[in-house]
């Protein structure tokens, strides 16, 4: 399974919640098989999925899962410790780790080497770090959902890609509709 | 009141209740009074782009957020405020020390410092600079201006504003 096929398994389970997706194709393989108002596209900025999906968590109650790549994560490493120092229960860090920067040509990332980012985040303080193979993602998502309780998880793939069309919707839009479904949502 | 004191009563007035700070000598003042208050999250960032993605977090999940910080980092954040900042228009108090100015004692900071207001004015930030210690009276309408108008503002605090080193 490739990234895109994470994706797809997972939608019956993210479907209704908060989605912050990583900038580059995983946003635009969300937003082409199913666009959502829940669903926060990040159009730059790479590396701040994490960071911004935790900045959600701690001021709000809704649960919150970032969608974030290990490329993007090497980028933001700061981002680890930071997380395991502010404890969000309603936080869900997924890195879909296919070892390569996909957007970019599948380049190869240090996560796809020596690194591992499960050890990494363990190492920075977080305390439920799951390290899983892409077929078993659906059943680990759902578990840190029932578990109330900030999950990081860390979802091995292949690499590789699809063919999928940039986003053009205004990034105020994007801001505008997700804001609006999460303040509905918190009453 | 003491000016730390001040810059924290302003912020809980403007109902800004998460700030993100990364180190400066000049901000460990008021960055203690941040840690101190009962009324503001206080959340340090390892580096201050990641700071502005918890702060559009917070933003977007309906806290008002502001982000503390040194002149060196606007080096550090111009693709961010670019990017998600001002592209999703999301307001964003920067309050800034302003090294490199007059009384500095490190040589190395004057090379940012030179560059600080120009890369504010390029990147269209409205700038203020904060030199005397009354100054600060603009400190509560200058984050009103910031949530009006939903854009990064920088604050620069020189050591002047400081009292020195």
């Amino acid at each position: 399974m490739i990234r895109s096929d994470v994706i797809k398994s997972l939608l019956p389970v993210i479907r209704d919640e908060f989605v912050v997706c990583n900038i580059g194709l995983p946003s635009q393989e969300l937003h082409m098989m199913d666009d959502q108002p829940t669903n926060f596209y990040m159009l730059g900025t790479m590396g701040l999925s994490s960071s911004i999906g935790l900045g959600l968590a701690l001021a709000q109650k809704q649960k919150i899962i970032s969608i974030d790549g290990d490329g993007s994560v090497l980028t933001n490493f700061g981002t680890l410790p930071t997380i395991a120092n502010n404890v969000a229960d309603n936080f869900i860090l997924l890195i879909i780790d296919n070892g390569s920067y996909g957007s970019t040509g599948d380049q190869p990332t240090y996560a796809g080497k020596k690194t591992s980012l499960t050890a990494v985040a363990k190492a920075c303080g977080c305390e439920n770090v799951v390290e899983c193979q892409a077929e078993e993602a659906v059943d680990v998502m759902t578990a840190a959902l029932a578990s109330n309780k900030m999950t990081i998880i860390v979802c091995k793939c292949e690499s590789g890609n699809i063919p999928v069309p940039v986003i053009t919707k205004d990034p105020v839009t994007i801001r505008d509709r997700f804001m609006d479904a999460l303040a509905a949502a918190n009453g | 009141m003491d000016v730390n004191d001040r810059i924290v009563a302003d912020l809980v007035k403007n109902k800004v209740e998460l700030v993100t700070t990364v180190p400066c000598k000049q901000l460990a003042g008021v960055i203690d009074k941040i840690e101190d208050s009962k009324d503001i999250y206080h959340i340090p960032s390892n580096k201050e782009d990641e700071g502005m993605g918890i702060c559009a977090g917070a933003i977007m999940g309906g806290k008002r957020s502001a982000i503390i910080m040194q002149n060196t980092a606007i080096g550090v954040t111009i693709n961010t405020l670019a990017t998600l900042i001002q592209y999703y228009r999301m307001p964003l108090p920067m309050l800034i020390s302003y090294r490199g100015e007059l009384g500095e004692p490190v040589a190395c900071q004057v090379e940012m410092a030179v560059h600080t207001k120009a890369l504010l004015a390029q990147m269209n930030i409205p700038t203020y600079h904060f030199h005397k210690e009354s100054d600060i009276e603009e400190f509560d309408k200058i984050l009103q201006y910031t949530f009006m108008c939903n854009k990064p503002v920088a604050i620069l605090t020189d050591a002047t504003f400081w009292k020195g080193y």
